[in-house]
């Protein structure tokens, strides 16, 4: 679920049924009322192969949408990050949705392989001071950023390192699981990959690990406070076969250094006993000041702070596992 | 006019409440059936059949006159009994996830 910058009313919502399908979903008046739009995602030509998990060819197939992304300045236009990786985009309100091939049939897509949700684009990001630029990233193939409008893509992984690979240094092939930045500062990015939280100073082209002192570098969101473009959040997960937080408590990293140092926030969060998870969408800031952060967990509660992180609070509490949390400031 | 009973949550999404009737060219077959569904109900596109390959979804399941039709071709004839109104054709999704 997504809320359109350029008009708060705007909302977009994704669902996805193994009965029915894809379907979008559309709210014109905050949430209160929503319509069926449309969810024809088709690929451009005829698809090739990609690998599976075993490393045998398998042909693409559109699975779902993961990610909504609507432009900066235009709640019409929004993009899709899909399952089987690929990237689509609708100038009309979600009614129509047509793919920006020049992703999936990038040379390196034969090789592309599924992270273990399946292979999928779930970031995408648009540079707001050049719509052009923009960044995707794929579980697990990495990161791809075009500067044509998604015409064209190249692969920008160059500092990652994910060890279990063949190749740990490879251009493609990595398990990034978030990218993040503020938007006043295009440049910077931030990632969660399957392990190590990652800076690159270039657009991408570069990356250099700011994991710091983090008691695991493993986990799924990251955001970028709205305010100040070096402070950034994170949720420290035990490790990939274990998602919980380390020790069963529950603790949000802050760094005010953008990356390498970081401090536990925990005031108001369960600090025992505790085995929920935070999944990649599931985090979000607002524009307020001071930055309002939340996130929502696998075990159903929505936890909002309303002073950067300082403290917190369970908003919500018994809902299924949450899969996103958007914030829409109607001020 | 043909009767067709969806499941709740495409009756949810198509905004309707209970059974639909359609007004299909005679003889009707599950194809004249699905079109007509889609082009007079146009959110349900893509939710009972794939909306690029067209074939039936997986946990979707075509019922008539106490018979499985979803294995039938999409242009065989429906049942008298479904062409002439007095029975419902029934789309229903599959029990699963227990």
């Amino acid at each position: 679920m997504v809320g359109a910058a350029s008009d708060p009313m705007r909302v977009y919502a994704s669902q996805s049924t193994g009965w029915f399908g894809q379907i979008i979903q559309r709210s014109d008046d905050g949430g209160q009322s929503w319509r069926p739009v449309g969810n024809e995602f088709a690929y451009d030509g005829t698809p090739g192969t990609h690998q599976w998990y075993d490393g045998t060819p398998h042909p693409w197939e559109f699975a779902r949408v993961w990610h909504l992304e609507p432009s900066s300045d235009d709640p019409d236009t929004v993009f899709a990050g899909a399952e089987d990786a690929s990237l689509f985009k609708s100038t009309d309100g979600g009614l129509t949705w047509s793919e920006l091939a020049g992703l999936r049939t990038h040379s390196s897509g034969p090789e592309w392989q599924p992270g273990a949700g399946g292979m999928c684009v779930h970031t995408v990001l648009v540079d707001p001071t050049d719509s052009k630029r923009m960044h995707v990233a794929i579980s697990a193939a990495g990161v791809f950023r075009s500067d044509d409008g998604g015409g064209t893509w190249r692969p920008t992984n160059r500092g990652l390192r994910s060890e279990g690979v063949p190749d740990p240094d490879a251009e493609v092939g990595h398990c990034v699981h978030r990218i993040a930045r503020h938007p006043t500062r295009p440049d910077v990015l931030f990632m969660q990959k399957h392990w190590d939280v990652m800076r690159s100073d270039d657009g991408g082209d570069t990356w250099r690990e700011v994991s710091g002192n983090l008691p695991s570098d493993f986990g799924f969101p990251i955001a970028v406070h709205a305010h100040e473009p070096d402070t950034v959040y994170v949720v420290p997960i035990t490790s990939d076969s274990e998602h919980y937080p380390p020790e069963g408590k529950l603790r949000v990293y802050r760094s005010r250094a953008g990356g390498d140092e970081w401090e536990p926030l925990t005031r108001g969060l369960p600090q025992a006993d505790c085995y929920v998870n935070v999944l990649r969408d599931a985090m979000a800031v607002d524009t307020l000041d001071p930055c309002g952060v939340y996130f929502g967990t696998t075990g159903g509660q929505v936890y909002a702070s309303p002073d950067g992180g300082d403290s917190w609070e369970a908003i919500v509490r018994d809902l299924p596992r949450v899969l996103s949390v958007e914030v829409q400031a109607l001020l | 006019m043909i009767r067709v009973v969806l499941p709740h949550h495409l009756r949810k999404l198509a905004g309707i409440g209970g059974e639909i009737e359609l007004h299909v060219e005679s003889p009707p077959t599950l194809r004249i059936v699905l079109d007509a569904l889609e082009a007079t109900y146009p959110m349900l596109r893509g939710t009972v059949r794939d909306p690029v390959t067209k074939r039936r979804r997986a946990f979707i399941r075509f019922f008539a006159c106490e018979e499985d039709l979803s294995h039938e071709s999409i242009d065989a004839l429906l049942p008298e009994a479904v062409a002439h109104g007095s029975d419902p054709l029934y789309v229903v999704g599959a029990m699963a996830g227990g």
